[in-house]
């Protein structure tokens, strides 16, 4: 009772962006969690990118603006429609309950017990980091500052993951290119 | 709010630019909302004249004046139809997808700089948002055609998300080019770049070799595509990118009539369907206010200042006043509304082209010109500063 007192107190103390937090949590925890109650594998990926808007939600909260907004183009955007498309293509429907025998159950929960356990024993002994709101930066976060930190320390990793990138997308135009017999457009 | 101080010379009335930006989102969100709307009922009236001009027909004639109350009739019939649901759709997306279509669009609005005080978010990521959240109406759309149940919708959805995401990449490549001449993603800061009131020095093509500086002469001079000369092509793709995006005529194969009905739309009816439509209309005006503030000078008057006539001065009030507001509002919305012409006259000329040449156009054409042009308007940069 005492505990629940001090937490009403502090949970009176808290600040705008504290309101939001908690009530994002909330929100985020229900999609995630009728990600995994939903029956249709479709409900299931739309509670899924609904998801993610809550974390981008989060990032905003953060200062993270480019994050958040990556997160959205990659996860919500274009991961998730690709997710979409093989599910309607697969057509899930008759068969997902076939799938879910007990052993892919009893597996399911393990894993993800072992996981849970693990996180909250990284989370209960690793160090948080902390800052000075007298010297804190504003700008951490934004896109200037990931720009300069990009291009002076993590140059190298950078243009070879842009490299990469981009020899990915040619190929695949070369992949769909037209060879000698195939009709002109 | 952030902006006006680092950007230009102090406010000079603060009643009326304090009502738009100590609270962006009480007036932001009903203006953008009426603009959006209203938007629709200028847009119908304008694509029926104007498609009856090309075709040499008269349009709508009978309802009001030159046929001016015809969409209010419609909107009176679609208001009384009946919202129906097929029986064998997923019933919760069927319902929701239009609001998120809706939704996605509409977000779009809350970077737009409208005026020169005026911008319901301020956000450091402005364009890239704007992006993402556009790139967010591909979901809707599935949502629309799956829950459905109907194969031509589902044929339509697929469609239309093949086309989007394929062509947001050379869109994301030409945003990029005029990003890179202005050197920030806060929509507002590109706009005050490109006339009389910029903070920076413009120099004529951006060249600082030339030694010319049109900081003073404003008008077209100062503009993004006079600017770097390169960008008036950049806005040609950006141009043809964006018809795509927001599925219009030659690039309306998700809806293509004489194929599969009218794709992701088809089972829908009275005031959801309109929702949709009001989407396309909200995504037309969306993309042109966005080519207008990244290549045509956004606010900024075309007219520059020749010697003693003073034409930019006189057409474009100072940021701060309500005559600044009134003039950049004037002129932004005339460049958009030429380009949603433009977008109008290209519907009505060119035929629909097949799925094959979508894509050709867009992995072979578009987005090797986009990289070749990015790379120009980088070197460009340089000889900027």
């Amino acid at each position: 009772m005492n505990q629940f007192n001090t937490f009403l107190a502090s949970f009176k103390n808290l600040t705008t962006a504290g309101y939001l937090f908690y009530g994002l949590g909330l929100i985020t925890l229900i999609s995630a969690i009728s990600v995994v109650t939903a029956k249709n594998p479709i409900h299931s990926v739309l509670a899924l990118i609904f998801t993610f808007f809550c974390l981008t939600g989060h990032y905003m909260l953060l200062n993270a603006q480019f994050l958040a907004i990556v997160n959205i183009i990659v996860y919500a955007g274009a991961i998730m429609v690709l997710f979409l498309f093989a599910i309607m293509f697969l057509n899930l429907k008759e068969e997902d309950e076939e799938a879910k025998t007990n052993v892919t159950k009893m597996a399911a929960v393990i894993v993800g017990g072992v996981l849970m356990v693990l996180l909250l024993s990284i989370f209960n002994y690793a160090p948080v980091g902390t800052y000075n709101p007298a010297s804190f930066d504003a700008k951490t976060g934004l896109v200037e500052r990931l720009g300069i930190v990009l291009y002076s320390d993590y140059i190298l990793p950078f243009e070879l993951a842009s490299i990469l990138f981009l020899v990915a997308m040619v190929g695949a135009v070369m992949l769909g290119k037209r060879e000698a017999g195939d009709p002109h457009f | 709010m952030r902006l006006r101080q680092t950007c230009s010379q102090p406010r000079q009335t603060p009643t009326f630019a304090s009502l738009l930006t100590h609270s962006p989102l009480l007036i932001a969100l009903p203006i953008c909302l009426l603009l959006a709307t209203g938007f629709v009922v200028v847009g119908v009236y304008t694509e029926r004249k104007v498609s009856a001009f090309m075709q040499d027909r008269l349009g709508p004639m009978e309802v009001g004046k030159w046929g001016l109350l015809q969409l209010f009739a419609d909107l009176l019939k679609l208001l009384q139809k009946e919202d129906i649901v097929p029986r064998a759709a997923d019933r919760k997306l069927f319902l929701l997808a239009p609001a998120v279509i809706f939704a996605s669009v509409f977000a779009g609005y809350a970077v737009l700089p409208l005026t020169p005080d005026f911008q319901a978010s301020g956000a450091a990521v402005g364009i890239f948002y704007l992006m993402a959240i556009l790139s967010f109406d591909v979901v809707g759309i599935l949502m629309a055609g799956w829950a459905s149940n109907n194969k031509y919708s589902l044929f339509g959805a697929i469609r239309s998300v093949a086309q989007m995401v394929s062509y947001e990449i050379p869109l994301g490549l030409t945003i990029l080019c005029a990003v890179l001449v202005g050197q920030t993603l806060n929509l507002q800061e590109l706009s005050f770049q490109q006339g009389i009131y910029s903070s920076q020095t413009n120099y004529l093509f951006g060249l600082k070799a030339t030694g010319i500086d049109v900081s003073d002469w404003g008008g077209i001079f100062t503009w993004n595509i006079l600017r770097n000369p390169f960008l008036l092509f950049v806005y040609v793709i950006f141009f043809i990118c964006t018809l795509a995006e927001s599925n219009r005529a030659p690039f309306d194969l998700p809806e293509g009539e004489s194929e599969i009905v009218s794709g992701f739309q088809t089972e829908y009816s009275g005031m959801r369907w309109a929702l949709l439509f009001l989407s396309e209309y909200a995504m037309m005006l969306l993309v042109s206010f966005l080519g207008a503030i990244l290549f045509l000078g956004s606010w900024n008057t075309p007219l520059p200042n020749i010697g003693p006539v003073r034409l930019a001065d006189w057409t474009s009030g100072e940021p701060g006043t309500v005559w600044g507001n009134v003039t950049g509002a004037f002129w932004l919305f005339g460049k958009a509304f030429l380009a949603v012409l433009v977008q109008m006259w290209v519907r009505w000329t060119l035929p629909r082209i097949r799925i094959d040449q979508m894509m050709y156009l867009c992995w072979k054409v578009l987005t090797p010109a986009g990289l070749v042009l990015l790379l120009i308007s980088a070197v460009w940069r340089l000889l900027m500063v």
